[in-house]
């Protein structure tokens, strides 16, 4: 399908799509096995600008917008959704400092960002605030010029690899959500330490570690917009990051369905190739036809995104829901397409299965974007 | 430091298909890309810049078309392109192409190192970077494998020969034609393909370099292509089978017989 990009999105989809191709893809399987982090293909992806093309020319960007980076997104993931989440995660990291960050902190961070220098991680899940993000009990308070932070963060994508982190804490508990507010903290700074690497079922290039603020004092103008706004820019973040996620999913699931057509030609049985078999032709055509779909809700919500649309909580959470449950029934059918060597580790595609899972977790589970496109729906029609 | 590579747009290697009767290669509808050696040359262009600092100048002779070459080394890092066109380049051999690539970069004028691929995958031939160092009369290494140490006035490089290296030391400017060994080329850069989608490379005609008009093109070339074919497929050895010492024995009369 033409989804009429510019000519500056078809080149970034293209280089995006042959650094996959020719970097990630031949090594997808090494980082799959080892848990290594892919330093080697975040340093290919800094010099090809790829970590800029959603960022404003002014921090050393391309310009573009969320669409540009989901582009990115989907063209990495088709090869490895692990490592894809390198960059993706490291968009989730910049996104409060571009949202709601001041001049002086985006001319701070960004361009490093831009340029790939420097990754970036987004800090809010706790052992006791998963879906119920409100709960987080790490806190910071303030004294004099600084803020002191204390609490742990479990299942930080990118922590340990990053160098910027941006982290929601409380500075007022007594105002619950509102009491929430959001802080940049370099790695590096005293009383910032990382827990253990977590083992996982997918995504296992990606660093996934708890993140130990103990005393942790940080200058009080790493302060994103004021306090008790910390919810706020986590919500605003998440409206913007759930396409990206999404397009992760579409990467997913088309990087699964190419195997699962290629292997259907030349895979043979009771004397023709199995793709001659309606019963695999119907598979392969609603796996087709599901991921067509969710690629066009994703790149229809990037651009309602980009344009500025005030509101888009429910169009994102929309995206997010259909793509990921679309990667994890898409990548399933490979592995049923494959039949007993889809099972197999030596064979690619139940990794495109233990890689899609997590698309239905992570920044809102499926249940709670459901939440969240009923609680929309249900404000616009009061509001009729 | 001023870095010049000379590059060649080669059909895809994947796609060759030869014209049966003028024995040359059919160019139209093949789908034309930077000669895979090349590639090489300009990463280390490229690299001798992030190293040294200076600029990097990338020069072909060509049809117009060429000029797409050209802008994929801009995109690659190059500074600025030069494009050689004329008809009367036209049935060049690899004598009357250096010779025109050499008018060319004595037009750019100073430059302290010349980098060219090892060969073109097209032709073979390997002569056009020694022959345009010939034509400026200035040193040449072939084949090198590696840039160990550089300075504005010499340079250290091994050469890749078949048992191993040499290491040859060289004043400057010199040539150098390069093989895979030297690098990994980088992937291109947005910023690169954005620079390289405005760049206007110069566009030269054999007036514009002062060439010898009786030097360029078909006249100027002494090499005649009387026929290309395809070697017939080497017949499949003979096997002696037995014991060891007869095997050895036989062996010898037969190799007594061929006289080796």
């Amino acid at each position: 399908m033409d989804y009429l990009l510019t000519e500056q999105q078809v080149m970034i989809r293209d280089l995006a799509r042959k650094i996959a191709e020719e970097k990630i893809r031949p090594v997808a399987a090494h980082y799959d096995e080892t848990e290594e982090f892919a330093w080697p293909i975040m340093k290919v992806l800094a010099d090809s600008d790829l970590f800029g093309v959603y960022l404003p020319e002014q921090y050393g960007g391309l310009g573009g917008g969320i669409l540009d980076m989901c582009l990115v997104t989907e063209e990495l993931s088709k090869a490895c959704g692990g490592i894809a989440l390198g960059y993706a995660g490291t968009g989730l990291g910049a996104l409060p400092i571009l949202l709601h960050g001041s001049e002086e902190q985006k001319k701070k961070y960004l361009p490093d960002i831009a340029a790939g220098k420097k990754l970036a991680a987004f800090c809010i899940t706790e052992a006791e605030a998963g879906s119920d993000a409100g709960s987080i009990k790490t806190t910071a308070r303030k004294e004099g010029g600084k803020y002191i932070l204390n609490g742990t963060k479990q299942w930080i994508t990118n922590a340990g690899e990053a160098e910027i982190y941006t982290v929601i804490a409380s500075t007022d508990k007594s105002k619950g959500v509102r009491g929430a507010s959001a802080f940049v903290v370099e790695k590096g700074t005293k009383g910032m330490e990382f827990g253990k690497k977590e083992k996982k079922l997918g995504i296992r290039a990606s660093a996934t570690r708890e993140v130990i603020f103990t005393d942790c004092e940080i200058p009080a103008a790493n302060l994103i917009s004021r306090e008790g706004m910390g919810f706020v820019i986590a919500l605003k973040t998440f409206d913007c990051s759930r396409p990206g996620v999404a397009a992760q999913a579409v990467g997913i699931a088309q990087g699964a369905l190419d195997h699962a057509l290629d292997y259907s030609r030349t895979r043979v049985q009771f004397d023709q190739p199995i793709s001659a078999f309606q019963a695999v032709q119907h598979m392969l055509a609603d796996m087709g036809t599901q991921v067509e779909a969710a690629r066009a809700l994703v790149y229809a919500t990037a651009r309602m995104v980009d344009s500025g649309a005030k509101s888009v909580a429910k169009e994102s959470a929309m995206a997010k829901l259909f793509a990921s449950e679309v990667a994890m029934k898409v990548a399933t059918d490979a592995v049923q397409i494959f039949g007993g060597y889809g099972y197999m580790r030596d064979y690619p595609v139940e990794k495109y299965m233990r890689d899609a899972k997590i698309t239905q977790i992570y920044e809102g589970t499926s249940q709670i974007q459901r939440n969240v496109i009923a609680a929309s729906m249900i404000k616009e029609a009061i509001k009729k | 430091m001023h870095i010049i590579v000379c590059i060649k747009q080669v059909p895809n290697t994947t796609d060759v298909r030869i014209d049966p009767v003028t024995n040359t290669l059919i160019r139209e509808g093949v789908e034309s890309v930077i000669n895979p050696f090349d590639a090489y040359a300009i990463e280390e262009a490229v690299r001798l810049r992030e190293r040294c600092g200076g600029r990097v100048t990338v020069l072909t002779m060509g049809p117009p078309q060429a000029e797409n070459a050209l802008r994929e080394a801009i995109g690659l890092g190059c500074d600025e392109a030069v494009l050689v066109s004329d008809r009367k380049f036209a049935g060049s051999d690899t004598w009357a192409t250096s010779y025109t690539l050499a008018s060319a970069i004595k037009k750019i004028g100073d430059f302290d190192v010349i980098l060219c691929g090892k060969q073109a995958s097209d032709g073979d031939t390997a002569q056009v970077g020694p022959g345009i160092s010939t034509h400026l009369d200035i040193p040449q290494v072939t084949y090198v494998k590696k840039i160990e140490e550089i300075s504005a006035e010499k340079a250290k490089v091994e050469r890749m020969t078949e048992e191993g290296y040499d290491v040859v030391e060289t004043p400057l400017p010199c040539l150098f034609t390069v093989v895979k060994e030297l690098n990994t080329p980088r992937m291109p850069s947005l910023k690169g393909m954005l620079r390289a989608k405005s760049a206007k490379p110069l566009k030269w005609t054999a007036e514009d370099i002062e060439a010898d008009p009786a030097a360029l093109g078909l006249d100027g070339s002494p090499t005649r292509v009387i026929k290309i074919f395809t070697p017939e497929p080497r017949k499949g050895g003979e096997m002696l089978k037995g014991d060891t010492a007869d095997v050895a024995a036989e062996l010898a009369e037969l190799l007594k017989d061929i006289a080796l």
